[in-house]
Order: C-alpha cells, then structure tokens, then sequence
C-alpha cells in the first residue's frame, strides 16, 4: 500500500511536472519571483522567532514588503495570464505599469515605517 | 524719585483709589502732630527734581515753584531759563485754551519772566471772552484766576458784569453747599465747591462795582453748609471728602481738603465781615493736615504745604497748635515737660499761657495723679515747660490734658485753640531690682538656706544641679525710683538645652515680688526628657524702664527620667538657611532596562541569508532563458526605454536616501518630480511595447 501511494505521488508530482512546463516563460518568471519574495518573508521570520522582536515596526516592514510584493506579482500573473477571459482585453503592458507603480507606492510606505 | 511718571498715572482715575487707601494708612488713629519743619523742606528738595530744568507740565511746574515759594527754598536759574519760552509761547498762541493760559500765568507769576504788557492786554480780552461765553466751573475757574494774575502784573483788568458773572457761578451752587461742574452734569462735589468759592471770591475783587452784601450773605450761607458735611476721624481731625466714590474722577480727602480750604480763606479775605464757621473746625482742618506728617507724592507735598500756608494768615481763624517736642522725659536725666504752642508752620502765637489740666496714667482708668498745674513760659526758646520732678511722677505711660488760655480777649476771635489737647507722654526712670534669690528645693516644703543671693546687674555664672523631683525657685523686687513696685510689661525666665531646644516661662508677680518656682516633676514632658545642661537666662523689660536686662544667670544641670515609648520628640531646630544652597542628594535615575539586542555576528550571518534568495532568483532567471530581445533598437525608443529602468532605479535609491536621512517631505517633493517623469517616459516606452507586439501578432 505504501508503495503505491509513493509511487502514486511521485506520478502526481511528475504530472504537475509536465503541466508546469507548458506554461509561458513570462509567467515563469513571475511565479520564481514570488517564491523569491515568499523564501525571503520565511528567513525573516525565522530570523525574528531567533532574537525576538524588538524593533518590531522594522521586521512588520521587512515582511510586508516581501509579502506585498508577492501578492503584487500574483495580481499581475491573474491579468497578464491569456487563458483568463475576465482580462482578455487588458493590455499586459498596463498590467505591468500597474505592477510597477504599486511597488513603489508599497515601498515608500514600507521604508517609512522602517524606521 | 521722578515726577513725571507720577504726574501721569495722576491722571488716571484707578490712581484715586490707591491715594484712598495711602491716606487712609497714613493717618493712623493717633498720630503725633508736629507743625511744619526742616524734614517738610528736605522732603521737598528730594520730590521735587527738575528733569533738564523742567519739572513737567505747567501744572506740576506752578506746585513745584509754589512749594518752593512757601518753605523758602531757593529756586535756580535754570527752571526760568527752560520754562519762560514755555510761558512765552502759551500765552501768544492762538490756540491755547483758558486751562493753559492760567496755569502760564501762575508759573508768571513766580518766575517773573520777560513779558510786555500788549501779551498781557491780549490773553485778559481772550479771558474776558471766554467769561462771557462759558458756563463751565472749570472754565471761569480758569479765567477768573489769569484775569488775577494778570491785575498783579500791573495791568487794568475790570470784570464788566460782574453780578452776571456771579448769578452764573451761583447757580452751579446745590442746596447742601457742593457745587456742580456745568449745568449739564448732575453729580455735585466738593471739591468743585471750593474751586467755585475761590473763583467767586476773584469775581468780588475784580468786579467793577462792588457786588452786593446780600449777595455775600448766601455764599456764607453756603460755606456754613458746606462745613456741616466735614467729617471727622478719632483723633479730632477734620477733613473733607466726597460723598459718592466716582472711579474716573475720585480725588481723595487730602486734594478735596486742600480746595474747600483754598476757597473758603480766598473768600474770606474778599468779603466783609465774618464768616460763621467754629473755631474748631478751622484747628480740626490744621491738624488733619498736619497729621499727614511728610507725604511721598508730590501733589500731596504741594497740597498740605499750600493748604497750610493759607490757614497760617487767613481770615476765619489762624489755628494754633500745642505738640511736645520730645514725648520721653526721663527721670534720671532730671527732664523738663516741655510744650509747644505755635502756627501750623512754627511761627510764633500770640501771649498765652497753657495749663495742664490733668495728668492721669494711661493704663489706669481712676483718679488723675496730677491735676491743674500752669506751665511756665521761657520766652528765650518759646516754649512752656514744667518741672515734673517735683511732682513726683513715678515712671509710666500718661495721658495728658491741655487747654490754653490766650492773654489778649480779642485774640479769641482770630486764633482757633481748640478748647482741651490730648496728648501721650512716657516719663521713664531707672528701677532698682532688690533682695534677688535662686535655688533648688526639694518637693516637700522647702528650706530657705539652700537660696542664694544673685545680683541682677550683671551677669551671673551659677552652676545648678537637680532632679525631676526638686524645684527651681526664682525672686525678686522691683522698685521704682519713688519707691513703689513695678509691674514691667516682660519678665521671662528662659531654659536653653545644649541641643538648643528652648523654653519660656512668664513670671507672676504678687503683691511685694516678682517668683517662679518650676516644679521639673510637672514639667518632665514639657521638656520632651531632655537631661542635660540649661542655661538659665531672665528677662526684664518695659518701654517705662530705662534699664531693662537680658541676664544670662549661669546653668542648671537636670537629670530628668527616661522618655516613655510615646513620648513626643522635641521639635526639631531651625537648620541654618544657607544650606540650602549647598549640594543636594545625588538622585538614582532608574532607566528603562534596554533590549537585549543579539549578538552582531548572528545578525551579520542572517543578513547575508536574506540576500540569498536573491542570488537564486538571478539563478532562477538565467536557467529560464531570460533575454533582451525585446528591447527596442531604434535609437528614440530605446532611449526611453533606458530612462525608464533608470527612473526606477533612481526612485529605489531615493527610498534608501530616506531610510538614511531624508525625512518624507524631502522624499515626497522628490518622488513628486521623479513620478511625473517615470509616468511619462514609461507612457512612452510602453506604448511602444505594446504597439511591437500587436504588429507582430497581427503579422
């Protein structure tokens, strides 16, 4: 039984596999962007549960940042994306310059609250 | 002390309330009343202080001048050089008013400056216009008086309608003998009344034809009302004062006093016959001014010493007045009881005698000690005296009772004497203290051998000894140069400990001698159970004694028991206030504990982690294939392409700025500019994107 269950997950993950490799490098880029983000966030947090706290408007601003910019790049994966009808007639250029200024907006605040 | 700012804040109404209260407090219940003397003429000197030869206003300048005038102090030059233009000027000016014409011609008439008699003819036709025309008080005051002052200057001066003038005036007048200012007002003062008197009587002299008796008859008719308002204060002086307190125009009892006494010694002089007013309110009048011993203000100085110099020669009745010149008279100095009887500023009286009615001492309300004595006269230094030793006044504080008698019968019409004085003298001698002892007792009846003898003209150094079970015992007499015994005002016995914890016992005396006897059993939780050494210091004194005493008498050495547990501890002694400029307790700040920060190394390793994904992403990107061929190759295009990226990157790098140092106004102004640009070149830049792209597809 074991063995059929690992063999039935590794076909699974070898599927989503295959899946994963049809998709557009643009998207690509912007899921490893995300990871990035998100890995970023974890270290931070890990790094926080080591020494405590203590500036705590500084590690809040440093995972807000990273999450933020993760949640932004997955709204930006949704309207560029071309097999999502809703933003068929949205040009991916918008969506981009939407990306970007949010960013920046995102970063102005979060090095504000940096401290 | 400068005028000027005074003279102002006079002005001011809120000033009236306070020379109120100054007056009030300087005229205290019995104050001792001397005539004018050097102190009035230094007081003078010091209040009086010409700023660069000027002393102010016209006004001010006229009371200066006047009260220089009055107690004979010598002006200088330099007041006529600086205030004679002054004069010269106000009285050519057309624009001057009567106020200003008069006060020029009061200072004139001091200064005696350069003026020719056509300046003269001028202002007294401007005057008698302004007569014609006003029915202001103040006004005919006003014009009334330069019309007098310019009549001494040697010009014709005649009031043309001189009844009119009068009937005018008169009919400010009200039925309690106060006067209104015009006819406008309905408020009536005093102090109005005495202006009007003044300028009635200058109306008089100036009159062509001479204003009728009966005329005369209703102003005395007036003045005699006027008088029945004075009012009084406990020691028999008078003075007058305003019936209702207006703020703005309030001028006090002393300004008020001085007017109705200025008009009424004015009208006095002008009209025939006398005046139906008592002598004593005339004396009442003198003293209430005089009460006022040296004042601080200048308008005060100028209104006592100018009132006084009117009640020295006027016509009603001159008022004497009997001080003593020194109120101590001593016993052992063989004193005389000397009396004065002089005019208000010390000039001589006419032949009189003054008897001494009665001599009673002030503590005891029974028989007089003295009664009926004449003084007698030393016409070398003008003063009547009386030899008290023969007397025999023993020492004390007395209350004695004058009345003088003139010689000449007709001399009681023209000086107000004042029926009976009452005046307070002390008469002090040297009192012998007899029989003095000090000792211990036991508690049971105790012997008189274990009293010693002390001598309380000096100092003594006795060295006591005693437990809380014995007595400290403590007599002697005190005897009167006359003999009899003395009962002085103090007499202490004081114990100090070592630890300067103090006490005081008030001896009793009975009828022979003065003792205390302290029972230390009682008075063990007086003395907070302090054992120790006491010194012993006795007080004696009385304002009748010429030799009171602090004697420090040596010390007593007292064994006192143990303090219970509730005993109250002795109070603690004043500490020497300097100390407490010196160092203070040094103050243990307790501050927030910091955070504990991790090491530097842990921090540095993590950083380095945190920038680890990073190095992946780049990874990441360069195993997908990430390339540039989009990017646009005509020269326009990719220039915009390329400030795109760079604007980003410069707006990056501004938001590290601000994390270093910029604050977010500076950020905000520069990210401002910075988008407006990145929005249009990225505009520009993705517009072309997009527009490659759709042609790429299309085709």
């Amino acid at each position: 039984m074991a063995k059929s269950t690992s063999s039935d997950a590794q076909m699974l993950v070898r599927s989503l596999h295959t899946a994963y490799a049809a998709t557009p490098t643009n998207l690509k880029i912007i899921d490893l962007y995300v990871v990035y983000a998100i890995v970023t966030a974890v270290i931070q947090v890990v790094y926080m549960g080591i020494v405590g706290s203590f500036p705590f408007n500084s590690f809040l601003s440093g995972v807000l940042s990273c999450v933020g910019t993760a949640v932004l790049a997955v709204c930006l994966r949704i309207q560029v994306n071309k097999e999502n009808k809703e933003f068929k007639d949205l040009p991916p250029e918008r969506a981009y310059a939407d990306f970007v200024l949010c960013n920046l907006v995102l970063h102005l605040v979060v090095m504000n609250f940096l401290g | 002390m400068s005028i000027f700012p005074l003279a102002m804040a006079r002005n001011l109404g809120l000033l009236g309330f306070l020379a109120l209260i100054y007056a009030s407090l300087s005229i205290p219940g019995a104050a001792v009343i001397r005539p004018i003397n050097e102190a009035h003429r230094s007081a003078a000197l010091e209040l009086f202080v010409p700023t660069h030869g000027s002393f102010g206003s016209l006004e001010e300048t006229y009371e200066a001048l006047r009260t220089f005038q009055i107690l004979g102090v010598e002006k200088s030059a330099e007041i006529s050089h600086a205030t004679c233009p002054v004069i010269v000027e106000k009285l050519e000016s057309s624009s001057s008013i009567s106020k200003d014409l008069f006060h020029a011609l009061r200072v004139n008439s001091i200064l005696g400056c350069q003026i020719d008699a056509r300046t003269f003819e001028d202002v007294a036709s401007k005057l008698q216009a302004v007569i014609k025309d006003t029915n202001s008080l103040l006004d005919f005051h006003y014009a009334v008086g330069g019309l007098l002052y310019i009549k001494d200057q040697g010009i014709n001066v005649i009031l043309s309608d001189g009844d009119g003038t009068f009937h005018s005036i008169k009919a400010l007048s009200q039925s309690d003998g106060r006067w209104r200012y015009d006819s406008n007002s309905a408020e009536s003062s005093t102090y109005a009344a005495g202006i009007a008197l003044e300028t009635i009587a200058g109306v008089v002299s100036l009159a062509d034809k001479v204003v009728d008796e009966s005329k005369i008859g209703i102003v005395k008719n007036d003045i005699v009302k006027l008088f029945d308002s004075i009012k009084s204060y406990d020691d028999g002086t008078l003075y007058f004062d305003e019936k209702h307190v207006d703020a703005s125009e309030y001028k006090g009892p002393l300004t008020t006093s001085a007017s109705v006494v200025r008009g009424v010694t004015a009208f006095a002089t002008v009209a025939s016959g006398r005046l139906n007013i008592p002598n004593d309110k005339m004396l009442g009048l003198a003293k209430f001014f005089l009460s006022i011993g040296i004042p601080g203000s200048t308008k005060d100085l100028f209104d006592q010493i100018e009132s006084l110099s009117r009640l020295e020669n006027n016509r009603v009745s001159i008022p004497l007045i009997l001080s003593l010149p020194s109120t101590v008279l001593s016993l052992t100095s063989k004193d005389q009881l000397k009396v004065e009887v002089t005019t208000v500023f010390g000039s001589a009286a006419p032949p009189l005698t003054v008897r001494m009615v009665q001599a009673s001492r002030s503590d005891s309300k029974g028989t007089p000690v003295l009664e009926n004595q004449e003084l007698q006269f030393d016409s070398e230094n003008t003063i009547h005296y009386l030899d008290i030793i023969p007397l025999k006044l023993d020492v004390g504080k007395y209350t004695l009772i004058f009345e003088i008698s003139l010689h000449d019968p007709e001399n009681t019409n023209t000086y107000a004497t004042g029926g009976r004085t009452r005046l307070m003298a002390f008469v002090t001698g040297s009192i012998k203290i007899d029989k003095a002892e000090i000792g211990i007792l036991e508690s049971d009846a105790g012997n008189s051998e274990t009293l010693q003898k002390l001598d309380l003209s000096r100092d003594s150094t006795l060295s006591l000894s005693a437990n809380h079970l014995q007595k400290l015992r403590l007599s002697f007499q005190l005897i009167t140069p006359l003999g009899h015994n003395f009962k002085p005002h103090q007499v202490f016995l004081k114990l100090r400990h070592e630890t300067n914890v103090e006490h005081i016992f008030v001896m009793e005396s009975s009828a022979r001698q003065f003792k205390i006897t302290l029972d230390f059993l009682g008075l063990v939780e007086r003395f907070y159970y302090l054992s120790g050494k006491y010194k012993i210091e006795l007080t004696v004194g009385d304002a009748a004694m010429e030799n009171s005493f602090l004697r420090a008498l040596g010390h007593v050495e007292l064994d006192l028991p143990e303090p219970p547990e509730k005993a109250a501890h002795p109070p603690p002694q004043p500490v020497d206030p300097y100390l407490r400029f010196g160092p203070k307790q040094e103050i243990s700040h307790i501050f927030r504990a910091p955070e504990k920060r991790p090491p530097k190394e842990l921090s540095l390793a993590f950083l380095a982690l945190t920038l680890l994904p990073f190095v992946g992403f780049l990874i990441g990107l360069m195993r997908l294939g990430v390339n540039l061929k989009s990017f646009p190759s005509s020269t326009v295009p990719a220039a915009f392409s390329i400030l795109f990226h760079v604007g980003i990157a410069v707006v990056l790098l501004l938001y590290v700025l601000f994390w270093l140092k910029l604050d977010l106004f500076t950020t905000l102004k520069g990210l401002g500019f910075l988008g407006v640009f990145l929005v249009f070149v990225g505009h520009r830049t993705l517009s072309y994107h997009a527009s490659t792209t759709a042609k790429l597809k299309s085709s």
